[in-house]
């Protein structure tokens, strides 16, 4: 049945079903009353209040959190209010709420059918003569125009629904007109209220939407998962300790966690941290620096601290390895049609015999690398490439963070002080706009050449 | 039977992006244009004149009739033991998988975290809040400068935004809605967006006047299905894109030659994340298969697989260190997986959440995970203990996407209320 499968797609409705059931528990659930409305009597309402308070005994959750979920609650229609149903909100306080019965539950039919809404349209208009609100109005003479050929059967349905609700008691009457005008709130939401049914573009991902998998795909499915029973694991207790690890290590570096210095610009509206740890400036500062000696990775990744790197490379007559391993990325990075010149460059430079900056790579490798060579794809340098990564990271590394270059780096970083706060907060200063990445050609290092600011800016919103 | 075909035609399209003109209308409703190929003549099978469809058989093209067509489809699937058989015998790999995986694991995350001290009192306020797209916020990302970012929307609108000052800087309408993806390039140069075209298309960003953003603009990626997420790589120069005919894909953006193409999920793929390893060569897609799925993207093996999620999985990211990623789904719950552990290590989730979780991103140490959700809140988890440090208000419709700052000074989340905030 349609119904259910629409519930297996949105998970949520059943949650909220499966909550709203619980609170209907005569138990455990919300405390419920008869409610006086004008001369009826309604049994089974619940303050909204209530329904707050219930939330935030059960899910151990605040106030704000509880009366939100409420809220959602009622706008998906599993709760609807009795005296002004034409607006879909919890109020925290004894206005009167009651349980919306399953038979129009949003998992139960959905979509809404059109031929539903053209009765219940014409049902509130032969009811109270004209006097259907604005979108609802426009609705009805669009239904009208659509499908008029059945327009007798609509008014037919209409009025026998009519009928047979006269029959009922006051009270029935009343709740069982507030639960079908709820269900088309939901379904049909006035303008300016977003629909909470909306979904996005379809996805095919119900296994019943696809109607066989093919032998193709279990048997990748097995290929897979043999290969993976092979895999080497590590123990989770040593990968768990890596996590604490890290993050214990990256803690101070965190700007969420331990803020920065001097300020946090969004916090501030002052971009000199941006400014103190631009890419290429003079003099890094000391948390910086540090990062360099978590690993190799963060030491690269830096400008600053690869271009350091490379004078200390320098002094040790191995430069060439980091320039070999930058072209390497380069080629693996490059575009398409560059792939072929770029392997010959770096073969003339790097790797033929007598080089100008020939990298000292294993023989086997080598053979390996220059075997590869006759037919230049995007990766044919990896091996050579990952073998002086791992010099670099094994040997080189370890002794520039012993060095006195990377000592002095130390001693001289900046460590930024924290910013006054500024007395008068709402002030407003101009903000600093910055040029944008795009607007200058960059220079050969990779980096956007220093120019005069873009435009200044005008209002900033809250 | 038709999504059969679907998925044959797909699978071996993918290998001739060329011929990929050919789209077929099956009632889906899923792109916002269509192309329908009327060609009369004889069928190659049965030798009636009807309309034709091509019809690929072991590399060759040939023209079917739709009647022929389906039985091909059928082919092999005659023996209906055989695929029962076939699949009972994935289950109980699988099932044997699970026991190995569990047979390493020794301690729970919480367990480990207990000598971590606790967070303290958390406070993050929305710090800007950006407005001017007329539609539902649907993807968004930063660029390496740390403070502009481009957002995309259902109504077509590409707009690159310098978020500190909150003015935009360029604006683009694509010719299709739904654009649910887009990707700032690493130079900042360019955006990359896509969606119900089927395409990635690359913009390169220009300050000049007189030029139209929309003239110079690339077509890269093509897919059988919508695209729902882009990546620029270490470079301008190549895109990997994940789609909902169940693929990813990394192309050359020069050329929009097909690199390398990765199957393997059985639904649509809905999210992908670059691996930050120092070999750089994997990343990690998550499905509406309820598989996070890992990829070399060399050799475009899946490496490893993850399916314990009951719903689709909308958003993935790497931790920081590379060695985990967490994902978010529409069963209300965000998980940690360990790659080297190969397992999954932790479930953030909480009774009082029931809707789905459509974006993650870590900090920047990786200890604060922020998870977007379907009911307007964003969710604050600490990552090593388990539990939930803080929610957010704000968003009057469901945050769609979230990104942390490339620095890690604020997060940016957009929703379907239109409008975008930046939280520090």
């Amino acid at each position: 049945m349609a119904g259910g499968r629409r519930g297996a797609q949105l998970p949520h409705l059943s949650k909220m079903e499966r909550v709203v059931l619980s609170m209907q528990d005569p138990d455990q659930g919300v405390r419920t009353r008869s409610q006086r409305l004008f001369i009826t009597v309604i049994p089974h309402t619940a303050a909204g209040g209530d329904v707050v308070a219930w939330l935030i005994r059960k899910y151990c959750i605040s106030d704000e959190e509880a009366l939100h979920l409420g809220t959602l609650l009622v706008q998906h229609g599993y709760l609807y209010p009795l005296r002004e149903p034409r607006s879909l909100q919890l109020w925290p306080d004894d206005t009167p709420y009651r349980f919306q019965t399953p038979y129009f539950w949003t998992s139960t039919v959905w979509p809404a059918a059109e031929l539903d809404y053209a009765i219940y349209l014409t049902k509130k208009n032969i009811r109270k003569q004209g006097t259907l609100v604005g979108h609802e109005k426009e609705h009805y003479d669009q239904l009208h125009r659509k499908i008029s050929h059945t327009w007798d059967l609509v008014v037919m349905q209409a009025r026998e629904q009519l009928r047979a609700a006269k029959q009922r008691r006051k009270g029935d009457r009343l709740v069982i007109a507030c639960q079908e005008q709820t269900y088309w709130l939901v379904n049909r939401p006035p303008p300016g209220v977003p629909s909470v049914l909306e979904q996005g573009p379809k996805r095919s991902s119900c296994a019943a939407d696809r109607v066989q998998m093919s032998t193709e795909f279990y048997k990748q499915e097995m290929e897979r998962c043999r290969k993976a029973l092979t895999r080497a694991r590590v123990k989770s207790s040593v990968c768990l300790e890596a996590y604490l690890k890290f993050s214990g290590q990256r803690g101070p570096h965190d700007p969420m966690m331990s803020g920065c210095l001097p300020s946090n610009p969004w916090v501030s509206n002052e971009d000199a941290y941006w400014t103190i740890n631009a890419p290429s400036v003079a003099v890094p500062t000391k948390l910086r620096v540090e990062r360099w000696a978590f690993s190799f990775q963060e030491l690269l990744e830096d400008p600053v601290g690869r271009a350091h790197f490379m004078d200390f490379l320098g002094t040790e007559f191995s430069a060439e390895n980091l320039s070999f391993w930058e072209a390497c990325e380069e080629l693996r990075h490059g575009g398409q049609a560059q792939v072929r010149a770029t392997v010959d460059a770096i073969y003339q430079q790097f790797l033929a015999p007598g080089a100008a900056r020939w990298v000292n790579i294993d023989s086997r490798t080598m053979e390996r690398t220059l075997e590869g060579l006759r037919q230049p794809h995007r990766y044919v340098l990896d091996e050579a490439q990952l073998h002086i990564y791992m010099l670099m990271k094994k040997d080189s590394y370890p002794r520039f963070l012993k060095s006195a270059a990377y000592r002095d780096l130390l001693a001289e970083a900046v460590v930024p002080p924290e910013a006054k706060r500024r007395v008068f907060p709402f002030m407003r200063k101009p903000l600093h706009a910055s040029p944008s990445p795009a607007l200058l050609p960059a220079s050969p290092s990779g980096e956007p050449v220093a120019a005069t600011s873009g435009p200044e800016c005008g209002d900033r919103g809250t | 039977m038709q999504f059969k075909k679907l998925f044959l035609l797909a699978f071996l399209l993918h290998k001739r992006p060329f011929l990929s003109l050919f789209q077929f209308h099956f009632g889906l409703k899923m792109c916002d244009q269509t192309f329908l190929v009327n060609v009369f003549g004889s069928c190659d099978k049965c030798f009636k004149q009807r309309a034709l469809r091509p019809v690929f058989k072991k590399s060759q093209q040939l023209s079917y009739c739709s009647t022929c067509a389906e039985i091909m489809a059928t082919d092999g699937l005659h023996e209906n033991q055989t695929l029962a058989s076939l699949k009972s015998e994935a289950e109980s790999l699988k099932g044997k998988l699970e026991e190995e995986r569990a047979k390493l694991h020794d301690v729970e995350l919480h367990q480990v975290a207990e000598r971590v001290e606790a967070l303290g009192q958390f406070v993050m306020k929305t710090r800007r809040t950006l407005k001017g797209h007329g539609n539902k916020v649907l993807c968004m990302d930063w660029c390496k400068d740390k403070r502009r970012i481009v957002s995309s929307s259902q109504d077509g609108k590409v707009i690159v935004w310098d978020s500190f000052t909150t003015n935009k800087e360029h604006a683009v309408t694509m010719p299709c809605t739904w654009v649910m993806a887009c990707a700032y390039a690493p130079s900042g140069c360019a955006i990359a967006c896509g969606g119900l075209d089927n395409k990635c298309s690359v913009y390169p960003l220009t300050f000049d006047k007189n030029e139209n953003m929309a003239a110079k603009k690339k077509s890269v990626a093509m897919h059988t299905n919508y695209l729902s997420a882009c990546s620029f790589t270490n470079s301008d120069m190549q895109i990997l894109t994940a789609s909902g005919d169940g693929t990813c894909a990394l192309w050359d953006v020069e050329s929009g030659q097909l690199l390398q193409s990765f199957h393997g999920h059985g639904a649509d793929v809905l999210c992908l994340d670059l691996a930050p390893s120092e070999t750089g060569n994997t990343f990690v897609s998550g499905g509406c298969d309820k598989k996070a799925m890992v990829w070399d993207m060399r050799s475009g093996q899946c490496v490893q697989a993850f399916e314990t999620h009951e719903s689709d999985i909308n958003s993935v990211r790497y931790y920081p260190s590379g060695d985990a990623f967490a994902s978010g789904s529409d069963d209300a719950t965000c998980r940690l997986y360990d790659l080297r552990a190969d397992r999954e290590v932790a479930v953030y989730s909480k009774d009082s959440i029931i809707f789905g979780a459509s974006s993650v991103d870590f900090s920047l140490s990786g200890r604060l995970l922020f998870a977007g959700y379907n009911d307007y809140t964003i969710n604050v988890w600490d990552v090593l203990k388990g539990s939930r440090v803080s929610i957010l208000f704000g968003h009057e419709n469901r945050v769609s996407t979230l990104r942390v700052s490339p620095d890690g000074t604020a997060f940016c989340s957009g929703s379907w209320d239109h409008t975008l905030r930046v939280w520090a």
